[in-house]
């Protein structure tokens, strides 16, 4: 049991490097999923991830698979699509969601198109679903940097970017900060769906920033301990899903979010705030 | 009753809008330091417009305001329908807290003379003792009441109000009327929008009486007169109707003019 839980690890860099990239996600991904579930942004930050195809497939076919090279790419995408999606909603008929889904779909044709124009269709799946088991040296320095800037990002813009969650009216009233709170807040949530491409592709990318910030919300009310569980949930899926992958043959970045997933619906159903206590609470109210 | 400290806000013929039309019309006047004044009128009559229109929230389009050197960042405003998401997992204590957001910014922790403002804030909107609830769990008048703390607790000198009283039950509307009335004690300069001319006329030295245009300003007692009231009533009628709203307005009676007021306040109403 013990070996089948660390054995893996031990033997193979490739299980070591993609251990390590995961929970560099881990630490700094959930705790933007929760801000961005508190806000009702999860279908935007999903948007958000398409978004960033395109752009790295640009990145893909000037410079071939250099993590700069996408990651420069993706930043510039997936900025514009955030910026643009809230450019749309006030200036257009069309609301927000509506057009982050046009963006969504609009993005996924595009990036598909881009990396089929040079690419094999392993670069493609690549590119849609990731490869946590091929971390190389520069994606897991962006990977630490981006949890780096993320925590510290967080230390500081924590109060404002609570009290913009709240009452965003009392925060531009009161000072110069609203803006800046909001801007930079995209601004990392970006940062980390381009490092989470990396590892999960295109179409997982906010499976470790969402799931673990969603199923925490079956365990804690407060703002502090929401963080802490989605934090601890995300690093659990990624153990377990990099075991999984290894054991049973899966693929590995898909073998995560299902842990991620299995996990968002024990809690649903037997979280402190879960499904079944609510039906076990309102049965007694019944009597 | 006459104010004697100096003027706080002056307006110069102001003219407030939304999409280049015209929602408060040639304002006049002066508000002075220390002052309660209520701002009543009709719906409809432009009460929200004004005070977003003090803390530039919607645009002048014609006029001016002067803050009299300072900024709106130096005022509390609390809007109507505060934009508060409640379902947020914040406690009453650290919401309450976040009015002191200027004087602590990002960092800076709660010392010991903030927590005691924040404890009295409390206990003068009677929510002792609801410190840990998270304010999704407040009722609409419990609410009203950690926002009003929040107002304490952010000290401002200029506090601006769009109907504090609106949907809460009667003993809170007493508690937070007796607020109002202990930071006029303070000298701080209160502007609030009210619909219960009874409490106007109790508490409110000064009234202006809106109706789109000003219909008068000044004491409440000869403000609030029969014949004012019914002249504001006719006034904001008037808007709603095609008929031609306003002769003075000096943006020229031509029918365009007349019907985008119209449609204005059609969108108003809608609202």
């Amino acid at each position: 049991m013990i070996d089948a839980v660390f054995g893996p690890f031990v033997e193979f860099a490739f299980m070591r490097r993609a251990l390590v990239g995961c929970l560099a996600l881990s630490l700094s991904a959930p705790p933007i999923g929760v801000f961005l579930v508190l806000r009702r942004m999860s279908l935007m930050s999903d948007a958000m991830a398409h978004a960033i195809l395109p752009g790295a497939a640009i990145g893909f076919l000037v410079a071939g698979l250099s993590v700069p090279a996408m990651t420069a790419g993706g930043l510039v995408a997936g900025v514009a699509v955030a910026l643009g999606a809230g450019f749309v909603a006030r200036h257009t008929v069309l609301r927000e969601d509506a057009s982050l889904a046009a963006f969504y779909l609009l993005s996924l044709a595009a990036g598909v198109t881009l990396v089929s124009m040079r690419g094999s269709s392993v670069d493609l799946l690549h590119f849609l679903f990731g490869s946590v088991l091929a971390l190389g040296d520069d994606a897991l320095v962006l990977l630490g940097a981006v949890a780096t800037v993320t925590l510290g990002w967080l230390a500081v813009a924590y109060r404002p970017l609570v009290i913009e969650c709240v009452d965003p009216l009392f925060l531009r009233l009161s000072g110069r900060a609203s803006a800046l709170t909001h801007l930079s807040f995209l601004a990392v949530a970006v940062l980390n769906l381009v490092a989470a491409f990396q590892a999960l592709g295109t179409l997982l990318a906010v499976g470790l920033m969402i799931l673990p910030a969603v199923a925490a919300r079956f365990w804690a009310r407060d703002l502090a301990p929401l963080i802490g569980i989605a934090i601890l949930i995300a690093a659990f899926s990624s153990v377990a899903g990099l075991l999984l992958s290894y054991h049973a043959g899966l693929p590995s970045g898909p073998a995560i979010i299902l842990s991620a997933g299995a996990i968002y619906l024990l809690s649903m159903l037997f979280g402190r705030r879960g499904a079944l206590i609510h039906a076990q609470a309102a049965g007694h109210l019944r009597g | 009753m006459t104010s004697a400290g100096s003027p706080a806000l002056v307006f110069h013929d102001l003219t407030l809008g939304y999409d280049r039309r015209p929602a408060v019309h040639h304002l006049d006047g002066i508000v002075h330091e220390g002052d309660l004044l209520a701002v009543v009128g009709p719906n409809g009559a432009g009460k929200s417009t004004f005070l977003n229109g003090i803390v530039g929230q919607v645009a002048t389009l014609g006029g001016r305001l002067d803050l009299c050197g300072r900024t709106v960042r130096d005022f509390a405003y609390l809007p109507q329908r505060a934009e508060i998401d409640a379902s947020f997992p914040i406690n009453v204590h650290d919401f309450v807290a976040t009015g002191a957001w200027r004087r602590l910014g990002a960092w800076r922790r709660a010392g010991r003379e903030e927590e005691l403002r924040i404890a009295d804030a409390l206990a003068r909107v009677s929510l002792t003792g609801f410190e840990a609830r998270p304010i999704g769990t407040l009722s609409g008048g419990q609410l009203q009441r950690a926002l009003f703390a929040r107002t304490i607790v952010q000290d401002a000198r200029l506090i601006l109000l769009d109907e504090p009283c609106a949907a809460v039950d009667t003993r809170t509307s007493e508690d937070l009327l007796a607020v109002m009335t202990g930071w006029h004690r303070e000298r701080r300069t209160v502007i609030a929008a009210l619909h219960d001319l009874d409490q106007v006329r109790r508490a409110f030295p000064r009234t202006l009486l809106l109706a789109r245009n000003p219909v008068a300003w000044g004491s409440t007692a000869e403000v609030l007169t029969p014949e004012n009231l019914v002249r504001s009533r006719q006034l904001v009628e008037a808007w709603s109707s095609d008929r031609e709203p306003c002769a003075d307005d000096g943006h020229g009676p031509s029918h365009g003019h007349a019907h985008d007021h119209a449609t204005a306040h059609r969108k108003d109403a809608a609202a």
